[in-house]
């Protein structure tokens, strides 16, 4: 540890006073720990890598055209079929289940915790939100199926009601898991507008409302629109509630009454079917991994990037 | 704005104040009503079925026989192995990005980026990721434990990593300088003083992200956990099922004596987890300190 016998000691080599002494364990250790920050990076690409080699080749079999824009999704069928339409559909109907729910009562929830609840009251009915989001999907799953859906029957008013599985319970049961996600995160957005814009409302005689509504929400919009974004992100992602409660059968429909396949649902239903390494309906899973993997990414560099710039403004 | 606008006469305003609030409230007691729906239903169906068969059974045709125990063995061991494995590496990122990493370096900013991108990739592309590296291709592992338990690890990395760094980050810069004032060299103070200041935050995210592990089967279903599984795990490369995967085969069985063996499962699965919250909240509450 000592560095003053380096210039006494004539074996040593000669060194200026101020300059340290090479510590080579501490280079070493700095380099192993630069390695497991490494291990994410690697992980996208491991994740580029698996999606891109059996994409390449599916796509050498079935045409781009055919893959986004067939409307039949029926893989394990001679003569087959691979277009990836129905499951699309079937992810933005239940996606947009979701959003109807999360959206809303997400953003009031927040609301509510930034602008009107009391500090006592936030910090016991926060924790209680957020627990929400903590329970496993299957559980969902579960409840969207076996207590959502015969509910949804009951009280069904137009129509014919919804079947044993369907998009509708998985969407709203997914909503609902979602919902903490959106609350926090725009409750952090609205805690980040400086209270000097809340005090010049005021001041101007605004209300309490005419504050939250005019000048909180219009002041963090950004930071709440990537918590959209983000739910939007969570939704198409969302494997084990739709692959239990909306059903197995592709479905080019947009009514969320009746059952259809999302992509994830796809996706682990072939992922059950244990496929041989190689065979088309392998490389599928892999296909279709690779679109869902693509509209994910993209909607979390967005709400990334959204979410940077408030911090910028006030920060 | 104009004026008008801001300040609207108020007997209106008062009524469209009070419907306001009343609309944010109920926007709230939404989930929270969901929640205790969801805890309530799931109880009343499962509380008759919760016994020790239930724990201490295998899993069999015979709805009346069945329980979970290698589904429980399972978890325990493919989490287990999965905090062995993402707690170091999560640390180690953490640290290197908080207390090396010099924010001016195009790669450490892609380091930061890759994170949180990471922690919003959906788990089933995960569970792709394992399936392509370690069941079939590169490491050719198979359907085991091992496999499931590095997919989880990658799954749950960027969540210790985030809080290990929130960890690390409340550490006051004062410690720091203090110990390289008295002569210790940079890995010297973050042994000694920086990570066991910051074990208390570090323990609370770790096993937050653990529970996250726990509950997670979209990429073991990908991974082959699903298989009819009638032994408890003896070593890395056994075949497994781990709890939510159980319940999830159980609950697309036909019979009704099946889901109620689900919601039985189900329960010892929350107990799980509200025992790890809990452990979790009580780390916090007892050790962290306030600078």
């Amino acid at each position: 540890m000592s560095t003053t016998t380096a210039s006494t000691s004539p074996s040593r080599p000669v060194r200026r006073l101020g300059e340290a002494r090479p510590r080579y364990g501490e280079r070493l250790i700095k380099a192993l720990l630069l390695m497991c920050a490494a291990v994410s990076v690697a992980t996208t690409a491991g994740i580029v890598i698996a999606l891109a080699g059996p994409t390449i080749e599916f796509l050498g079999e079935v045409p781009l055209k055919d893959f986004l824009f067939g409307t039949d999704w029926r893989p394990l069928f001679s003569p087959a079929d691979f277009g990836v339409l129905p499951l699309v559909t079937a992810t933005i109907v239940v996606t947009a289940c979701a959003l109807a729910v999360c959206i809303p009562f997400g953003l009031g929830s927040a609301i509510y915790l930034s602008e009107y609840a009391r500090p006592g009251v936030r910090k016991t009915l926060k924790p209680v939100l957020e627990v929400l989001a903590g329970i496993p999907t299957v559980v969902y799953g579960f409840f969207a199926l076996t207590f959502l859906t015969p509910t949804l029957e009951r009280i069904w008013l137009f129509g014919d009601p919804p079947s044993v599985f369907n998009a509708l319970s998985a969407g709203l049961v997914m909503g609902v898991m979602i919902l903490p996600t959106v609350a926090s995160l725009s409750e952090d957005a609205m805690a980040a507008v400086p209270q000097t814009l809340r005090q010049g409302a005021y001041a101007l005689g605004a209300s309490k409302r005419i504050v939250a509504t005019k000048i909180v929400v219009p002041a963090a919009l950004s930071g709440i629109v990537a918590s959209f974004v983000l739910a939007i992100s969570r939704a198409v992602g969302e494997t084990m509630i739709v692959l239990i409660a909306a059903g197995g059968t592709p479905n080019l429909s947009v009514n969320p009454a009746e059952a259809m396949q999302t992509m994830t649902a796809f996706i682990a239903a072939a992922g059950l079917g244990d496929q041989s390494t190689g065979s088309i309906g392998y490389q599928t899973i892999f296909a279709v991994g690779a679109l869902l993997f693509i509209a994910t990414f993209a909607m979390n560099v967005i709400s990334i990037r959204l979410v940077r710039k408030y911090r910028e403004v006030y920060e | 704005m104009s004026a008008t606008q801001i300040a609207p006469s108020s007997q209106r305003e008062r009524v469209l104040g009070g419907l306001f609030r009343a609309a944010l409230f109920v926007s709230l007691a939404i989930g929270i009503l969901t929640l205790c729906w969801l805890i309530l239903s799931i109880l009343i169906e499962g509380w008759p079925r919760l016994n020790q068969d239930v724990i201490f059974h295998f899993p069999s045709s015979n709805p009346e026989l069945a329980g979970a125990q290698s589904a429980i063995m399972g978890t325990i061991w493919v989490v287990g192995l999965t905090a062995l494995v993402t707690i170091p590496l999560g640390v180690g990122a953490a640290v290197y990005l908080e207390e090396y990493a010099d924010r001016d370096r195009w790669w450490n900013r892609l380091i930061e980026l890759n994170i949180q991108n990471l922690a919003a990739v959906p788990s089933i592309v995960y569970g792709i990721l394992g399936l392509a590296f370690f069941v079939r291709g590169f490491l050719g592992l198979g359907q085991t434990v091992l496999a499931a338990a590095l997919t989880l690890s990658l799954l749950v990395l960027p969540i210790v990593i985030i809080s290990s760094r929130e960890a690390i980050r409340a550490v006051p810069d004062s410690i720091r300088q203090g110990a390289l004032a008295l002569g210790a060299t940079q890995w010297q103070t973050i042994w000694r003083q920086v990570l066991p200041a910051a074990i208390p935050g570090m323990a609370t995210g770790s096993i937050l992200a653990l529970s996250r592990a726990i509950g997670e089967a979209a990429p073991l279903v990908l991974l082959g956990g699903l298989t009819f599984i009638t032994f408890n795990p003896e070593g890395l490369d056994s075949a497994f099922t781990v709890l939510p995967i159980q319940i999830f085969n159980w609950i697309s069985r036909p019979q009704e004596e099946f889901h109620v063996l689900a919601a039985a499962a189900i329960l010892v699965l929350l107990v799980l987890l509200v025992a790890m919250n809990a452990a979790a909240i009580f780390l916090r509450n007892k050790y962290q300190r306030k600078w």
